[in-house]
């Protein structure tokens, strides 16, 4: 949800120039204050934070050091939390594109009020509670969920698909799969259908139509649905702690722990800065792979 | 349309993943009629018991009206704040307009397990944490982007003629802006109402940093809950609110309509 952002503004008509700041200044002080309490302030502190000192009894005193940096760089467990949390939101990033680009190129194909039907379909999970979403997974995933009894039924051996890394896997891909279908869907405005019916005239077989006409063009939604859910596999939290069942150590869930478990605030802020560097990574990757593409 | 009509593969393809997607959503629902003490599927016997148990545990009880009344005021502030805030950007165009409205949406950018952690910090030093005022303004840096800019889009779409010939007949330009403006962009200020709501309603990460014994939204108490056992009970809540998403995304339709608000 956090793509485009940005509000287009139209160009001003000429007569609204040369007003007074007063009233601007006025009706924008609210929003200004609340983003400055609750947003600016917050970040920079944390950003600050993360050079703080930890005493040995685990209090913090208002001391800068590097102690808390050098710790998550040469501490293995960091390194491993960090290759951890890259590695399975990469698969998770993989996973997620292949089962949305059907149904983005399906609703991209629909129309009329089959297509709104389809619409809300995508878009009422996106608005549903992830703890909600993630109920359900466990319901699909536990020892007496509805995978294993189905198996039982057949006579098979039961799965192991919740508490590790395949449960965290499958819900998150899931959980999303909505922001990745609706980034497709923007990407595929390029998609001519007059560009297949040429292809498939002049002999192409379907496949080759795909590989060589739809996947061309579709890239840079698949390039921006690719940012989205990485970004947000990397910052999730409620659904690996829930499926992951204190057995799936990734950044997020270090971060939690350390904010409210352990109290060391430093720890956590660093890790938090970790998180948004990663994020700086993705993104130049992003702009870099849109050069290529375009 | 000129569209190309889907091949039978690409519609297989997307039933399978259609399944895939809407799957934990619709398993909820005979889990919720479950006559069992805890969630197996398929449940072993039925019953409507786990509905009313919801009602009847206090602490459920409890943090969904907080969730409720949370939610009213922070939509009704996030109208209140973001809607002079839309006007000024878009109407008054101060210079910089462009880079305001970026700065005003930027903890969107942000993860929200960041923003909680950030806002934690401050707020522990503010005594805000576990109050009431203090999860409200935590809600507002997060849906004040979005009522921002669904009001924005709306307010920059209307054709301006009409104000500037109320402002020519002599009405003054608070009149205008209540007689003509919010009348025409009731389907962004519906829209706005809807958005904020949920994202209030259902927000568990920052509300989990920011609560505590004294005070729990519905979101996290249920995390909670799940966290120590996964029983029907919170099946039944499952239901309870994807009815609500559902009602709360047919009326974004209705008004605003769905594909404007989400797909750009």
């Amino acid at each position: 949800m956090s793509a485009g952002a940005a509000i287009a503004l139209p160009a001003p008509a000429p007569r609204e120039r040369g007003r007074g700041v007063a009233p601007i200044v006025a009706l924008l002080a609210p929003i200004a204050l609340i983003n400055a309490v609750g947003f600016l302030a917050p970040v920079l502190n944390l950003a600050r934070m993360s050079f703080y000192e930890v005493e040995p009894t685990g209090a913090m005193r208002e001391v800068y050091t590097l102690a808390t940096w050098a710790k998550v760089f040469s501490d293995g467990y960091y390194a491993g939390l960090i290759f951890d949390s890259i590695t399975v939101s990469l698969g998770i990033t993989l996973l997620t594109l292949l089962c949305s680009y059907p149904i983005a190129l399906y609703l991209h194909r629909s129309s009329g009020t089959w297509r709104t039907i389809l619409l809300v379909l995508v878009i009422s999970p996106l608005l549903t509670s992830a703890v909600v979403r993630t109920y359900g997974w466990i319901a699909i995933l536990a020892e007496n969920g509805l995978v294993n009894n189905a198996l039982a039924t057949l006579g098979l051996a039961k799965l192991k698909l919740m508490f590790n890394a395949t449960g965290v896997t499958i819900g998150l891909t899931e959980i999303l799969m909505p922001y990745m279908i609706l980034a497709l869907l923007a990407g595929f405005g390029r998609l001519d259908p007059r560009v297949e019916e040429a292809a498939a005239t002049l002999g192409a077989p379907p496949f080759t139509i795909f590989r060589r006409i739809i996947l061309p063009l579709t890239l840079p939604g698949i390039a921006l649905g690719c940012l989205l859910c990485f970004v947000l596999a990397v910052s999730s939290f409620i659904t690996p702690k829930l499926l992951g069942g204190g057995r799936v150590f990734l950044l997020a869930t270090e971060i939690y722990d350390e904010a409210i478990v352990t109290l060391n605030w430093p720890l956590a802020a660093t890790l938090s800065i970790l998180v948004l560097i990663i994020f700086g990574g993705a993104l130049m990757l992003y702009s870099r792979a849109l050069r290529a593409i375009l | 349309m000129d569209e190309r009509p889907a091949s039978l593969p690409l519609k297989l393809g997307a039933l399978v993943m259609f399944a895939f997607l809407l799957a934990p959503l619709i398993v909820v629902v005979p889990i919720s009629f479950s006559g069992d003490a805890y969630m197996m599927f398929p449940p072993s016997s039925w019953s409507t018991k786990w509905y009313p148990a919801i009602f009847a545990d206090g602490k459920m009880a409890a943090a969904f009206w907080t969730s409720l009344v949370l939610a009213t005021v922070v939509t009704v502030l996030s109208l209140a704040i973001a809607l002079p805030a839309a006007f000024a950007l878009v109407r008054l165009k101060p210079p910089g307009a462009e880079a305001l409205s970026s700065f005003f949406t930027a903890p969107l950018l942000l993860p929200t397990i960041v923003l909680g952690l950030a806002i934690l910090i401050v707020f522990a030093r503010l005594g805000l944490l576990a109050t009431f005022p203090g999860l409200v303004a935590a809600h507002l840096v997060v849906t004040l982007p979005y009522a921002l800019r669904v009001l924005a889009t709306a307010l920059s779409t209307l054709p301006i003629a009409v104000e500037e010939a109320a402002a020519t007949l002599g009405a003054s330009p608070f009149t205008v802006f209540r007689r003509i403006t919010l009348p025409m962009m009731k389907s962004g200020l519906v829209g706005t109402t809807a958005l904020c709501f949920l994202v209030s309603f259902d927000e568990v990460v920052l509300s989990l940093f920011m609560t505590g014994p004294r005070i729990q939204t519905l979101p996290v108490a249920m995390y909670h809950h799940v966290e120590q056992q996964a029983d029907p009970l919170v099946a039944a809540l499952s239901v309870l609110l994807v009815a609500l998403t559902l009602i709360v995304v047919l009326v974004v339709d209705r008004t605003s309509g769905l594909a404007k608000t989400f797909v750009k």
